[in-house]
């Protein structure tokens, strides 16, 4: 049987999709944003490995708290969809206990069979479009926005439900043209239930720092209610 | 029995032909399971009255803490002439002492601590009455220490047993109350009487002796009630006849017990649902709106929150501000099947919104799955604006309790007049692990404290001969402690018995009676012993042999993870430290139970103890209760949820207290998901079979800056373990405790 390798865990999840969730956090990530506060999950070694069975017999011991709630379990990270066939064999046994399933990712993927199997499986994708001018997105997380942008016209192609969530970080993403431009891609999709803006703050620096890494966005400061209100006015939500 | 003040009610069940409250409130209560949106706010007169009882407080704040003290009237029943705030004001009447704050002395339990606690504010007990009670009459506190072991008073003195009520007051004793409105106080005389000339036989033993003395003092301190009663102009020999006189009949009752004692816990008992059937009587007769039966509720729960005690500082600190635990239990089912939850339910909760936030009463949900939704959302939305409930597990109580328990103190459930308990703080469990590993030397005094067991020598600690060691030390500890508490109750009867609390209960030799034992240090305890089960834990010996610090190599599971490995360690001590209680005879036939309690003592006993196996530095706080220690939880709340809730409550029936704190953006995204979030957390952690949970919804932040600036936060109310305190009464090292402990929040 094989085993995935897990960061963490969060017993009452409650930001991360509908109800309450139980949260796994998935050890590894290949893109390198900067605002990551989660920066020990980057690395593909780490993490404590758990088999199927030792993940489905700790999910169920929450199922009385998630269930009534209309709540479920959330698959983030790191980046869950590095650890694919896992998450197949996971998803798959969630579905069968009627389990609602969320995967917090950042769509930067080829839409292979194997990712297409995913995304029939999980209920409800929670997807991050790190920002929609490839530009900055580029310098921002790595990696150009395209296949994120495809992954969420593939999900919207079959009806998938989806939530976008913008990290907003002050004099990076917040430029008026940007989420203009991303209030008119969204508005193309088809099956975008929630958009919600995730306001920057700097409370994973501390994690950058013990493992010896300078902290790339020393120089900005958390976005406030103000910058996040702006926002939404923008994105008209 | 019939009088014309039970016109309308239901008169079907046992209550008119005996003493059963429960029996009237079944057949005469009316369900409620709406939502809040009829609730009003606080009348003219209410706002104006707790205006002018603020301004009292802000007196007492700029005096120390203490408004008055009468310093030459030992308090009893009826030994002052009436006190008010404002008698154009008040709906409800009747103070402790003849004035607003003014507190009272209680010499009964002991002289010097009223001696010590009047000089610390600055006051000086009068000469006539410390030659009484030094010459004349014996105290509570004098009998204890006249017969104390020496084993008791070494375990006394270096923490392995503390708080012990041998100098103060044990309260925790609940009188139906309830009674004095339903039946009116003659009635309850005839009863007693009835009663005393039944406690009779061919034998006259010790015991018939001692219950015919008790039996004849409750039958005083009743007379003494309806005396008092009279002095405020009330008659209350007979039953209330409406929903103002039912409350103030009821607050008679009560105010008469915190006349008589300085007890620990004075709870309130179950009154809202009682006190619903009248209002709702009154309403169908014309006689009263919503807006007043609001009034008359807010203004209970002021006099209420006025209830003071003349403490000594250290109990303050002990403690934390100045607690009386006014225990309210509110809704429940009944064993039919309805909801106990009235619309006075509501009412009583909706007092944290018409007066503000507030540590008193304190108020305490006591939670079924199947109460009405609506009540349900309404205490969720009052837990978030206020941190001011607490919540029990009804569907886990009921089934041995019934329908008609409530809550002492912060955990203690019991049978309301029909049960009780002699309470007995706590042992420290943490200290009872270093003494075996140290064969019942102090780790910090290095004085043998118990008979010497032969100490662990070796390098590494083995887990089989640990927990041998450990086994018996414990069966030392329980033997130690139940006798320290059968000479403690056999005095505190003697010589401060409670004799009105007890007038309101049923026959003595009926009543059910629990010596209520306590742990402190559990997950302290279980997490050294899991450090020495699954890491490598190394002994650092001072030059006298004594184990003063350990090193863990590797890592281990933590209690507060939802992990069997270690919680099953916890669930061990519990059932196995209860078992040894069990062992012991107790005073009064008592039947021994154990509460995972600390309150906000767990400050207090980290200090007084050592390094721990598990990594723990001198002198650092336990967790409260039955909560992880600081930070040791790291995979959310209902990680912990799901290992608090594995303590069996079948071996721990006192109570398992846990207090959960969360910022209010980690609960939830908007108001809604909170409480709806907040509804379901604790439906699941009840079905777990959690036992009880205090709910705080506060950021760290606020209560960083309520400790640098208490003036901007008069009311600012959280809970600690079992009960809530007004966060700037706490000591510093308190508000630094609270705020490193784990507040559930998202990175």
């Amino acid at each position: 049987m094989s085993k995935a390798r897990i960061h963490s865990f969060e017993s009452f999840g409650t930001v991360d999709g509908p109800g309450i969730r139980f949260v796994i956090f998935m050890q590894g990530c290949a893109l390198k944003c900067k605002f990551c506060h989660n920066r020990d999950s980057w690395d593909l070694c780490g993490g404590m490995e758990y088999t199927l069975e030792e993940l489905l017999s700790k999910i169920k011991r929450y199922k009385s708290y998630f269930m009534p709630s209309g709540g479920g379990v959330t698959i983030s990270g790191g980046e869950p969809l590095l650890q694919q066939d896992f998450l197949i064999e996971l998803l798959t046994a969630l579905k069968k206990e009627k389990i609602h399933t969320a995967i917090d990712t950042s769509g930067s993927f080829d839409i292979t069979d194997k990712v297409k199997q995913i995304i029939n499986l999980a209920d409800l994708f929670l997807l991050d479009i790190k920002c929609i001018n490839d530009e900055i997105c580029k310098d921002l997380v790595g990696v150009s926005n395209k296949k994120e942008l495809n992954f969420a016209r593939y999900l919207s192609d079959i009806k998938k439900a989806m939530w976008i969530r913008q990290v907003l970080v002050p004099s990076i993403t917040d430029k008026e043209e940007d989420l203009l431009n991303l209030k008119e891609f969204i508005h193309s999709l088809n099956s975008v239930e929630k958009v919600e803006i995730l306001p920057y703050h700097d409370l994973g620096r501390f994690k950058w720092e013990s493992l010896g890494f300078t902290y790339p966005l020393a120089n900005i400061s958390p976005a406030t209610q103000q910058d996040v209100d702006r926002a939404k006015k923008i994105l008209g939500i | 029995m019939d009088f014309k003040e039970w016109n309308d009610f239901n008169k079907s069940g046992e209550w008119t032909k005996e003493i059963d409250v429960r029996s009237f409130i079944q057949a005469n209560y009316i369900p409620y399971e709406g939502d809040s949106s009829f609730l009003v706010g606080a009348t003219d007169k209410t706002q104006k009255l707790w205006d002018k009882v603020l301004a009292l407080y802000k007196k007492e704040t700029e005096n120390n803490g203490v408004l008055d003290v009468d310093t030459k009237t030992p308090s009893g029943i009826n030994r002052y002439a009436p006190g008010y705030v404002d008698k154009n004001l008040e709906e409800i009447v009747g103070l402790q002492t003849d004035a607003p704050l003014k507190r009272a002395i209680m010499p009964n339990g002991g002289i010097r601590i009223v001696e010590k606690s009047c000089e610390s504010y600055g006051y000086k007990v009068d000469e006539n009455i410390e030659y009484i009670y030094h010459n004349l009459r014996r105290t509570h506190n004098d009998g204890v220490f006249a017969v104390y072991t020496p084993e008791i008073r070494a375990a006394r003195s270096s923490h392995l047993i503390t708080g012990l009520p041998d100098g103060y007051g044990r309260g925790r004793i609940i009188g139906d109350y309830r009674r004095v409105a339903l039946y009116g106080v003659d009635v309850l005389i005839e009863n007693k009487k009835e009663e005393f000339s039944l406690l009779d036989s061919e034998e006259m033993t010790e015991n018939l002796i001692r219950q015919r003395e008790e039996v004849n003092d409750q039958i005083l301190a009743l007379n003494e009630l309806k005396q008092m009663a009279e002095s405020y102009g009330f008659d209350i020999s007979r039953p209330a006849s409406n929903a103002k006189e039912a409350f103030q009949w009821l607050y008679f009752g009560y105010l008469a017990a915190i006349k008589d004692q300085n007890g620990a816990a004075m709870s309130l008992g179950r009154t809202s649902t009682f006190l619903d059937i009248y209002i709702e009587r009154d309403m169908k007769n014309g006689l009263l709106d919503e807006t007043a039966a609001q009034e008359l509720m807010d203004q209970f729960v002021m006099k209420l929150r006025m209830v003071r005690f003349l403490r000594a500082p250290e109990y303050n600190s002990l403690f934390s501000g100045d607690p009386v635990w006014v225990t309210e239990s509110i809704g429940g089912m009944g064993v039919d099947g309805r909801t106990l939850v009235t619309k006075n339910s509501f009412r009583v909760l909706h007092t944290l919104v018409n007066l503000g936030p507030a540590p008193e009463p304190n108020l305490t949900v006591l939670w079924s799955k199947n109460l009405p939704e609506g009540f349900k959302k309404f205490c969720a939305e009052i837990s978030i604006k206020t941190s001011s409930i607490q919540y029990e597990n009804d569907d886990l109580m009921r089934v041995t309790l019934g329908d008609d328990y409530g809550i002492a103190c912060c955990v203690s459930a019991m049978k309301i007049g029909k049960q009780m308990q002699f309470f007995g703080a706590r042992a420290n469990l943490a200290k009872a692990l270093l003494y075996a590993i140290n064969g019942g030397r102090d780790e910090k005094s290095g004085k043998q404290i118990t008979p010497k067991f032969s100490p662990i020598t070796s390098e590494y600690l083995d887990y089989d001969e640990v927990m041998e060691k450990f086994d018996n030390m414990m069966e030392y500890l329980a033997k130690t402690y139940i006798k320290a508490l059968n000479m403690i109750h056999y005095m505190h009867d003697k010589y401060s018995y409670e004799a009105l609390e007890m007038a309101l209960h049923d026959k003595e030799r009926d009543i059910l009676r629990t010596m209520a034992c306590g742990i402190a240090g559990l997950s302290v305890a279980a997490d050294s012993l899991s450090a020495i089960k699954y890491a490598k834990v190394k002994v650092i010996r001072d030059d006298t042999g004594l184990a003063v610090d350990y090193e863990i190599e590797g890592d281990f599971p933590k209690y507060g993870n939802d992990d069997d490995r270690v919680d099953d360690i916890a669930v061990n001590l519990v059932k196995s430290f209860m078992k040894k209680l069990e062992k012991h005879c107790t005073y009064k036939n008592s039947r021994a139970t154990l509460s995972v309690l600390t309150i906000t003592s767990n400050v207090v006993y980290g200090k007084n103890t050592g390094n721990t196996p598990d990594g723990r530095r001198d002198g650092e706080p336990f967790g409260p209760g039955a909560n992880p220690l600081h930070g040791r939880d790291t995979n959310g709340a209902l990680a912990v949820m799901n290992t608090i809730a594995k303590l069996p409550y079948e071996y721990s029936e006192d109570g398992i207290s846990y207090t959960f704190s969360i910022s209010p953006s980690t609960l939830g995204k908007e108001e809604k998901s909170k409480v709806d979030n907040l509804v379901n957390m604790l439906d699941g952690f009840f079905a777990q079979t959690g036992h009880h949970i205090n709910v705080n919804v506060f950021d760290r932040e606020l209560l960083v800056d309520a400790m640098e600036h208490p003036e901007k936060y008069p009311q600012l109310t959280i809970r600690v373990s079992g009960y809530a305190v007004n966060f700037t009464k706490l000591t510093r090292e308190q508000q630094l405790d609270v705020i490193n402990r784990t507040i559930h929040e998202k990175i």
